[in-house]
């Protein structure tokens, strides 16, 4: 008690000479960590880092413009190019499916902290199989049955390329970042060896296919594709929050101590999630084949495997966010498109450095969502802040 | 006593986020003298020393040394004003000797010459009477040997004033003593000395004068000579509250646990546990005491199924002998097996027959509780899995040492760690989360648990409602077995004494409790019996309540003694 009043009573006389006390190494501001962020400022955040994003991108455009386009045609075009006429509308929902249907693929591995690399592997192997089924087996078998057969050897095959890696990881502990990585190339070069064995007219290209083609419901055959996955995302989204399953992978993967603590057979649970993961991943293979009947070549995955992980980060690993991550980056990509022949880049480079850079502001921006920015206040005044914390401390009290 | 100010704090105020750890905290350090601040885990203590150390930087106020103002911003300007820290955990290099270690980093202008650092070592040990060999690589070292090497290296930059960060917390009490008397030296020799701690005794030994702190204020500073250990809780608490534990009577004990022979040698060749042999009783709180790191946490891990054995067995004893099957231990399979075997009876003496019954019947009569055993159950647990244990119906309850990293999943609310030992339940393919929530609910309004809401990340909890929510969840299974690996580390004194009181609860209830603790006076105040651990092996089972603190001590150190002096001849 004593000391209190005596407090009180130098606090008038000590607050100039604090103030006068300023190392060289104050910074006039700190990084505080937000222990809490209320939904609507990280909604705001992203927002303005989008905006601004895409200013910036907006401006960039117009200063390399060949035609001397300005920055708002930037904009009209942007969204031309994603929603101009109902096939571009068709083909950004059919993207944001395919993307979605990647990222679904690697969200069980990742939120077992499984660093599934391997998606563009995976999808490929799907494509091959696919593929491969429709080109010996067309024509020798009913369509409907053909389909069948293209879908499980697609599964199958992205499984296959998802359990190898998982095996070595839950059996040897080997590191699955690379590994994963590696087999990639090693389904790239798969591919390769069966065009150069299969393919002798020359071309050096799988032709499109005649059987073993999906029915079509819409004139851009997308429908059916968009239907799937997005009812796919869904239904992940209720396997990883509500089932037994799901709640095994996010206790593996924030900890492997506990998992083996309350029982978890954590081997069990990599090569389980890890199926499911590489099975997603085929049939995404097979959609990209089936849907039209298209050319297989290595890179049919279009990096999906790749996209799907920033998709994945974006979102938080949360299925339903994906819906808007995917769809996102979709609609930059198609967009881009437009804005790239529209403002006369002959070539993708300035497409893909907008890109780049939206990306970049909405992925920096999490920073100002975990942390925040406080400024020291004046010389000379006691800041918010130092009474703030005071009144906090009275409150603790 | 006029002695001279050497330090002052003025108005320091340290926040990190919305965290203040120090508010406006102004205090004074004297010339030759020891002081203990003194405070509960979280209160700011380390804080305010690192910032005399040049760890952190206050956000607000001033330090003055020898009355001016000084700008402590790295470890190596406060060698500059002569003040060194030994800090909580050690930053030696292991693969370097202690004169190595103790030479590191420091620029003074002479030639690197090992002999004149290993004559200055020899003065320094003569000086405060400590012992220490030179040439001793730092792995080689126990934990006390790597402290010592600590404070020279802090003496040897010529510090006047040192901080020792929970010195004792690791040390057996023969070293304490030994620790206390070197600090005492120093004093005398005019240095002054600050010991972080929160362990009322050890400031009621040694220091002249406690500063206390709660809740990142500076409550006040008292001389040792006039204040008492109920006093300093109460400023540390900022309430009175009561220091004992009721220690009930043992009633009716029988033998639940039976650990024998156990071995295991870890990859690096370290036999970590060494033919351990105890039995855990019913009604019975056994301690096992120890030196930090002497194989506690593997038997434990052992017991519960987390650790693989290079030989022994753990036999769980089952008092089922006249009591009635229930489908709480076995499935129907398992009984219908077991009748076979002959092991049912019923209570008229019949043995039980049950070829030739249907599933209904059988059920209806372990249902009626008509089925009852021959024998008490007995079963081995070694090399069984957790879920192995948990299928043979043990109820084997573990509280590792580990809270977050272990016994809870940090990024998970409440009620999904709830459900860590509960979610396989039933047929489901989905989650059922409505019970978990109830437990939860129970969990946090039955033992206090400060939390916003049920949804909240444990980790974001402290450390103590953390510890609330995990012992509450494995008491909540109605052990048989309760094992808790240091329940009580890090946590402040109220939450302590809850925990002591829930285990002194379960044990009352007929739990073989297990406690694996650090204080030697909790542990002789809890425990029943004690079994001391050194090195992986047993050296003696006590009795609690007789046995005294030298004794458990010398026991902890048996082996160690003797190489110790071993060391010391080589030397000689």
């Amino acid at each position: 008690m004593k000391k209190k009043t005596a407090d009180r009573s130098t606090a008038p006389e000590q607050e100039p000479t604090q103030s006068g006390v300023k190392s060289r190494f104050e910074l006039p501001f700190h990084i505080v960590k937000r222990p809490h962020i209320a939904p609507w400022k990280k909604i705001l955040i992203y927002a303005i880092a989008l905006v601004g994003g895409m200013l910036l991108s907006s401006l960039i455009c117009a200063v390399f413009s060949k035609n001397g386009k300005n920055p708002l045609d930037f904009f009209g075009q942007l969204f031309n190019g994603s929603f101009g006429t109902p096939r571009k509308s068709w083909l950004l929902f059919l993207e944001t499916a395919l993307l979605l249907g990647a990222s679904i693929a690697l969200i069980p591995a990742f939120k077992m902290k499984f660093w599934n690399l391997g998606g563009n592997g995976q999808i490929l192997m799907g494509c091959l199989c696919a593929y491969s089924c429709s080109y010996w087996l067309g024509g020798k078998m009913p369509d409907g049955l053909l389909l069948l057969v293209m879908f499980a050897t697609s599964v199958a095959a992205g499984i296959l390329w998802a359990l190898i890696p998982a095996l070595f990881k839950a059996v040897f502990g080997t590191n699955e970042t690379l590994f994963t990585l590696m087999m990639n190339y090693v389904a790239a070069g798969v591919v390769l060896y069966f065009r150069s064995a299969w393919i002798k007219n020359g071309s050096g290209q799988f032709p499109t296919l005649d059987h073993g083609i999906l029915p079509s419901l819409d004139k851009y055959s997308a429908a059916l594709t968009v239907f799937v996955f997005f009812v796919l995302t869904v239904l992940m989204f209720v396997y990883l929050r509500y089932s037994k399953h799901g709640y095994e992978i996010s206790v593996v993967g924030e900890s492997m101590n506990t998992a083996k603590y309350v029982g978890i057979d954590v081997k069990k649970v990599v090569i389980r999630t890890m199926i499911l993961s590489g099975a997603i991943a085929g049939m995404v293979g097979f959609f990209l084949i089936a849907r039209t009947g298209a050319g297989l070549s290595d890179t049919s995955p279009n990096n999906m495997g790749f996209t799907g992980i920033m998709t994945s980060w974006l979102a938080g690993f949360n299925p339903l966010l994906m819906f808007l991550s995917c769809f996102f980056i979709a609609f930059l990509t198609r967009g881009m498109t437009q804005v790239r022949t529209d403002f006369g880049f002959t070539n993708s480079s300035v497409a893909n450095i907008v890109i780049g850079l939206i990306y970049f502001c909405v992925i920096s921006c999490t920073f100002f969502v975990n942390y925040k920015i406080v400024f020291r206040g004046k010389s000379g005044e006691k800041t918010d802040l130092d009474r703030k914390l005071a009144n906090q401390v009275r409150g603790v009290k | 006593m006029a002695k001279e100010v050497l330090i002052e704090f003025q108005n320091i105020t340290k926040t990190f986020g919305a965290v203040v750890a120090n508010n406006n905290v102004s205090m004074q350090i004297f010339q030759g003298e020891i002081l203990s601040v003194l405070g509960e885990n979280g209160c700011g203590k380390t804080t305010l020393m690192n910032m005399l150390a040049g760890i952190y930087y206050p956000d607000g106020g001033k330090i003055l040394i020898r009355g001016k103002e000084a700008h402590i911003h790295s470890p190596k300007t406060a060698f500059s004003y002569r003040i060194g820290m030994i800090h909580q955990h050690f930053k030696l290099i292991d693969v370097f000797t202690a004169a190595e270690n103790v030479v590191l980093g420091v620029k003074n202008g002479s030639k690197y010459n090992l002999k004149d650092v290993k004559k200055r070592i020899g003065e320094m040990c003569d000086r405060y009477g400590f012992h220490i060999n030179p040439d001793k690589k730092i792995y080689e070292m126990s934990v006390s040997e790597k402290q010592t090497v600590e404070i020279i290296k802090v003496l040897y930059r010529g510090a006047d004033i040192l901080i020792l960060d929970e010195p004792t917390a690791v040390l057996t009490p023969q070293e304490i003593s030994k620790l206390f008397d070197v600090l005492r030296a120093m004093r005398n020799d005019g240095k002054s000395i600050i010991i972080i701690t929160h362990k009322l005794n050890e400031v009621m030994e040694i220091s002249d004068r406690v500063a206390v702190l709660r809740k990142g204020e500076h409550i006040g500073t008292v001389k040792t000579s006039e204040t008492s250990e109920q006093a300093l809780t109460e400023m540390m608490v900022g309430k009175k509250i009561t220091l004992n534990i009721d220690r009930t009577k043992v009633e009716n004990p029988a033998d639940r646990l039976f650990v024998n022979g156990l071995n295991y040698t870890n990859s690096e060749h370290v036999k970590v546990l060494d033919n351990i042999s105890f039995v855990a009783r019913s009604g019975e709180i056994l301690g096992i005491a120890g030196i930090a790191g002497s194989g506690q946490r593997e038997l434990l891990e052992a017991i519960a199924g987390l650790q693989p054995l290079d030989s022994g067995e753990i036999i769980f004893h089952r008092p089922k002998k006249d009591l009635p099957v229930s489908f709480y231990h076995k499935t129907l399979k398992q009984v219908i097996e077991l009748a076979a075997e002959g092991k049912f009876h019923y209570a008229d003496g019949t043995p039980v027959d049950l070829s030739g019954k249907s599933k209904k019947e059988i059920r209806r009569l372990v249902n009626e509780e008509k089925i009852l055993f021959n024998e008490d159950e007995i079963m081995n647990l070694r090399d069984k899995t957790p879920l192995q244990i948990r299928e043979l119906g043990v109820r084997l309850s573990f509280v590792p040492e580990d809270r977050l990293g272990m016994g809870l999943v940090g990024n998970m609310d409440i009620i999904d760690n709830m459900m860590l030992r509960s979610y396989r339940k039933g047929n489901s393919i989905l989650l059922n989360r409505k019970k978990p929530e109830n437990l939860a609910d129970q969990i946090v309004k039955g033992l206090e648990v400060v939390t916003p809401d049920l949804h909240t990340p444990v980790r974001r909890l402290s450390g103590g409602n953390v510890q609330k929510v995990l012992v509450g969840r494995e008491i909540s299974m109605a052990p048989k077995v309760l094992m808790a690996a240091y329940p009580v580390r890090g946590l402040d004194i109220n939450s302590s004494y809850l925990i002591y009181n829930l285990l002194n609860k379960q044990k009352e209830e007929g739990v073989a409790v297990i406690f694996v603790g650090e204080d030697l006076d909790v542990l002789m105040g809890l425990c029943d019996r004690i079994l001391v651990i050194n090195s992986g092996r047993v050296t003696g089972i006590v009795d609690a309540r007789t046995v005294t603190k030298e004794e458990v001590g010398l026991l902890m150190t048996k082996t160690d003694a003797g190489k110790e002096k071993r060391d010391e001849k080589e030397n000689g």
